[in-house]
């Protein structure tokens, strides 16, 4: 079957619309974060729709240049640009500019340039050029120890800046892993953790103890099986107390107060919105006061008047909470959700592992992105701050996530031609 | 199962989960758009106009006049030049930053007062310049301003509304004025007005940023209604003036109405002190004065044994009782004399003397026999003291006038009761009381009393519940406790003979001295003995005797008898108020130059064991 070479065939169309009705609908909603009759100019490059119309712009120019090059290229450049990526990171540590306390940018002629969101898709690059490697077996000890690598060091260089939220962005990509073959296990695991980390900070240090004890002996005498598995189940019984124990110490002992607070916050230990709860207290008001249809576009009182801190960047769901309301909300919800649906479509189709592995390194960080956000605004999850995906406000992120997907929808568009 | 299915099951999850959340906080959970609307809805408060305050002919007591109060909002702040700021508004650099300090406090980003009730006249300077000190801008109040410098204390003064004040009366709130005593107290639900609301909406930092709904739930401050007051500010300034350097008080009442012309406290404080920037201190100056207590209404609040006018009682007492006749008479022997007990009199005659030349000699013998035989009349003497009490609390005394003023006492009038607890056994006989016959003993009466007590006479046998305020808005008051009689238990029969006593008092009795040439007066005068020092000098009036237009009742602390000051101050009131002018010079300079402080100043002294000058007092 002879099939066009031209892009405009080959190129998912789908993602291509779903991607330009969020950057359009995420620009819409920037403009009545910060709308005020003085500055009602669109263009206006003092105010930031303004600016970030200029992001939307040279993003175009990036997808372009993107789908003009050479798909192959990134397969042979990932680890070349990963390197780069990392010394970016590394030197940002010491000759970035400190805006708001984190020492996050390159601020060259003007604009400020975030490398972390950079390295995103470097790392995805990275990552699926490793596990594409025909010997790879994530069964076997080495092979997963340098995929973890791959992972932890861009985190391990964010984190100093200080950046955790963006830092926790990596750990999806551990179901890129998963997808090519970590054993679940590891998911479990990871889970497990987060699981017994929360109830650490939720159930008295005592009281958590004696319920893992039960379980573990409830455990073994439900399933009478062989010695090799009792053993197992006392090591992880053993593993958990050790670790609720060091989560307890830690919380308690090394946490900074504001962590402590924003942590028991959203535990619902600490009720205070007009002190450290405030912004989610404020975030939760404006979306909640949406209603079914929302106040209108504009008349959002609670954004327009900055109750809502943040509110184009990563509070930008707020604006379309309060006024879209719970149509507009689940719009963007729904709109998410088939983003997502696609691209895991598309990762499967892909005949190179690398393809297939790199796309599912996008929907990870995606999505993860999108629940960390959107779970933030709803009192879900603490305030840990990270943007929303073609949604919030910010040139680097932008550019960002449009590399990100736009390398994707590259190697999509020409899958068949590579074994 | 294949790995992609779980990462669709995954996302479907999430999916679900974010829709049921914000299906909750958005639809179902009300409680969100009510914190909303709390958040961005400020109701600001325009203040109304407070009414004004007229005398009783029309002339104007109290006005409003704006002050400014200097707000701050520490976040906008950005001064370079501290200390011309300071020197603008005239506070020293320390003091600049303490009230930085206080103001921070409260808050950082909301406005409170920096300087409070500036003067228009200073303001208008301070104006000038203010705009090159971001953070700092006016806010108009509506201050007091008195146009006399009598009549304080029957006018009152305005204050901020104190945190209980306002926890029992809602609808006020922190920095509102409130009236604190007098009329501006007891009609405070008429002057204040009604308090307009404007709803605005305004961002995080308080800032305002439009009307809320377009104003639809704004509503307009309604100025408060006018009072005029009873009150005859001539008459008042008058009296003021006589009791210049002496303590005491004058009451004077309109007895066809009840009606107060006058009530003068002394010493009494300028109401001008009570406005504008200084107030705080000024009022804790007065609140603090234990010496001279200028804050202390004693027209209202002092009592004092009523002494000798209250013998005109004793004798309309006896008349309706039947016990005295207008010619009974009685021979007084220097005193009355009952066993071992002496009650001393000077009344100078030693032939028996009817009713009416008792009245204007004051012969204590005389009402000491009338008051035994009202007691006597029956067969206990708890039975005739209960019967004498419930005559004298016909006149509203012993208990209180329940009328317009924020304040009062109720006086002793006591009765079988209170004598059978006092002496503990209930043997006792009329004599044991007998000091009530001439107004002195355990009897206590205030001014405003004493005067009721008069008009009551000067009416023969009715009075009105004396009030402060005698229309709203020019509509006269129609509170049925003010405008309809009340009748005390004596016939009008009982009274000509008194009332020709008590003009004979002028005449040719104790107070002839005061005699005026055409008016006709009648009086009664009292020397009441009291425990802190020399007696004090007592005195009621009305007239003219026919259809009488003004009764009087007036106390001068320890100023020795009666006719020495109470009863000319009397006299040139009554000529004032029933002739616009006086005629007696003479007498006026007298009284004028009356001082009491060295009588004080004795008293302090054996107080405070150390010589304290009354001019002293206040520091």
């Amino acid at each position: 079957m002879r099939r066009s070479n031209s892009i405009i065939y080959n190129i998912d169309w789908l993602t291509v619309v779903l991607f330009l009705l969020m950057v359009l609908m995420g620009w819409a909603n920037i403009y009545a974060a910060v709308y005020d009759e003085e500055h009602a100019n669109i263009f206006d490059l003092s105010q930031r729709y303004g600016k970030q119309l200029m992001w939307i712009g040279t993003s175009i120019a990036i997808i372009a240049v993107i789908l003009i090059l050479d798909g192959s290229i990134y397969q042979t450049l990932a680890i070349p640009i990963y390197i780069a990526t990392m010394l970016a990171l590394l030197l940002v540590l010491f000759a970035g500019k400190e805006i708001a306390g984190a020492r996050s940018w390159f601020v060259i002629g003007g604009f400020s340039i975030q490398p972390s969101e950079f390295a995103k898709f470097a790392t995805a690059l990275a990552l699926a050029s490793f596990l594409s490697k025909k010997e790879r077996n994530l069964r076997g000890l080495r092979d997963k120890i340098i995929g973890f690598i791959i992972i932890i060091i861009p985190a391990a260089l964010i984190i100093p800046q200080p950046d955790p939220g963006s830092a926790l962005v990596y750990s999806s990509l551990l179901l890129v892993m998963y997808r090519e073959g970590l054993s679940g296990a590891y998911i479990f695991i990871g889970l497990s953790l987060a699981v017994l980390f929360l109830m650490s900070l939720l159930i008295p240090l005592l009281s958590l103890q004696i319920a893992l004890a039960l379980l573990a002996i409830l455990i073994i005498v439900a399933t009478r099986r062989s010695k090799g598995f009792w053993i197992k189940v006392v090591g992880m019984w053993i593993l958990s107390a050790v670790l609720v124990n060091t989560v307890d110490y830690a919380f308690n002992n090394i946490l900074e107060d504001r962590h402590r607070n924003r942590i028991n916050i959203l535990l619902g230990k600490a009720h205070d919105p007009k002190g450290i709860g405030y912004n989610t207290a404020q975030s939760m008001i404006a979306i909640g006061s949406g209603g079914v249809a929302g106040k209108g576009y504009l008349n959002g009182t609670q954004t327009k008047f900055d109750f809502v801190p943040e509110q184009s960047t990563d509070f930008i769901f707020c604006t379309v909470g309060e006024e879209w309301g719970f149509t507009g909300s689940a719009v963007l919800i729904i709109l998410f959700m088939l983003l997502f649906f696609r691209l895991v479509q598309l990762a499967e189709r892909q005949k190179s592992t690398f393809a297939r592995a790199y796309g599912y390194a996008v929907v990870s960080i995606l999505f993860f992105h999108f629940t960390i956000n959107i779970a933030m605004t709803i009192g879900l999850a603490p305030v840990i701050g990270i943007p929303l995906p073609f949604f919030s406000y910010g040139g680097s992120s932008l550019w960002g996530f449009t590399l990100l997907l736009f390398i994707f929808l590259k190697l999509d568009s020409f899958r068949w031609e590579t074994l | 199962m294949q790995r992609k299915y779980l990462f669709f099951s995954f996302f479907t999850l999430i999916g679900l989960v974010f829709l049921a959340r914000l299906f909750y906080i958005q639809i179902i959970n009300e409680e969100y758009k009510l914190s909303a609307i709390s958040n961005v809805v400020r109701v600001d408060k325009i203040y109304p106009g407070r009414g004004l305050i007229y005398d009783r002919n029309g002339k104007l007591l109290v006005g409003n006049q704006s002050a400014y109060d200097l707000m701050i909002v520490p976040r906008q702040v950005k001064l370079t030049d501290t200390l011309g700021f300071c020197e603008l508004i005239g506070i020293p650099i320390e003091e600049y930053k303490e009230r930085i300090i206080k103001a921070k406090s409260y808050s950082y980003l909301k406005p409170s007062i920096f300087i409070k009730q500036i003067s228009k006249e200073r303001f208008a300077y301070i104006q000038e310049k203010l705009h090159l000190y971001p953070g700092f801008y006016p806010q108009k109040r509506i201050l007091r301003s008195y146009q006399n410098r009598a009549g304080s204390n029957v006018i009152g003064f305005i204050g901020e509304a104190g945190v209980s004040f306002i926890k029992d009366n809602p609808s006020y709130s922190q920095g509102d004025l409130i009236g604190k005593t007098g009329i501006e107290k007891s009609y405070e639900d008429i002057l204040k007005g009604k308090t307009g609301q404007i709803y605005n909406l305004v961002d995080v930092h308080n800032r305002t940023q439009g009307s809320y709904e377009n104003g639809a739930y704004d509503t307009l401050p309604q100025p408060g209604k006018h009072v005029t007051a009873t009150i005859d500010i001539n008459l008042q300034a008058l009296g003021e003036e006589l009791m210049r350097n002496k303590r005491g008080s004058i009451v004077a009442i309109e007895p066809s109405s009840g009606e107060i012309l006058s009530l003068v406290t002394s010493p009494n404080y300028d109401a001008n002190l009570m406005v504008g920037s200084e107030r705080t201190v000024n009022y804790s100056k007065l609140y603090l004065d234990s010496i001279n207590k200028p804050l202390f209404d004693r027209g209202l609040l002092a009592e004092y044994p009523p002494g000798s006018p209250f013998k005109v009682i004793n004798a309309l007492i006896g008349l309706q009782e039947g016990v005295t006749k207008e010619n009974t008479t009685y021979t007084c022997h220097h005193g009355f004399h009952y066993g071992r007990l002496h009650v001393a009199c000077h009344c100078g005659t030693s032939s028996p003397i009817a009713l009416r030349l008792a009245i204007s000699k004051s012969c204590n013998n005389y009402f000491c026999q009338v008051f035994k035989s009202i007691i006597e009349k029956y067969p206990t003497a708890q039975e005739g003291m209960d019967v004498w009490s419930n005559h004298v609390k016909s006149f509203n005394m012993g208990r209180f006038l329940n009328n317009d003023l924020p304040t009062g006492r109720k006086g002793l009038v006591p009765n079988a009761d209170y004598y059978d607890k006092a002496f503990g056994y209930t043997g006792w006989r009329a004599v044991s009381a007998i000091s009530l016959g001439i107004g002195q003993g355990e009897l206590l009466l205030t001014p405003i009393q004493m005067a009721n007590m008069t008009a009551a006479i000067a009416n023969h046998g009715y009075y009105y519940t004396p009030h402060i305020v005698k229309a709203i808005d020019n509509k006269p008051i129609d509170d049925p406790n003010f405008v309809e009689r009340k009748y005390t238990t004596i016939d009008s029969v009982h009274f000509p003979v008194v009332i020709n006593g008590m003009f004979d008092v002028f005449e040719t009795g104790t107070a002839r001295g005061s005699r005026h040439d055409t008016i006709k007066m009648c009086g009664k005068t009292g020397t009441a003995e009291n425990p802190h020092g020399q007696d004090h000098s007592i005195f009621v009036a009305f007239a003219p005797k026919e259809n009488p237009k003004i009764a009087v009742a007036i106390i001068v602390e320890n100023g020795y008898w009666g006719s020495r000051w109470a009863a000319p101050i009397a006299s040139l009131l009554i000529e004032q108020y029933l002739t616009g002018e006086i005629n007696r010079p003479a007498m006026k300079d007298r009284m004028l130059a009356g001082d009491l402080s060295d009588e004080y100043e004795k008293q302090l002294l054996s107080i405070y064991k150390k010589p304290i000058k009354l001019s002293d007092a206040e520091k």
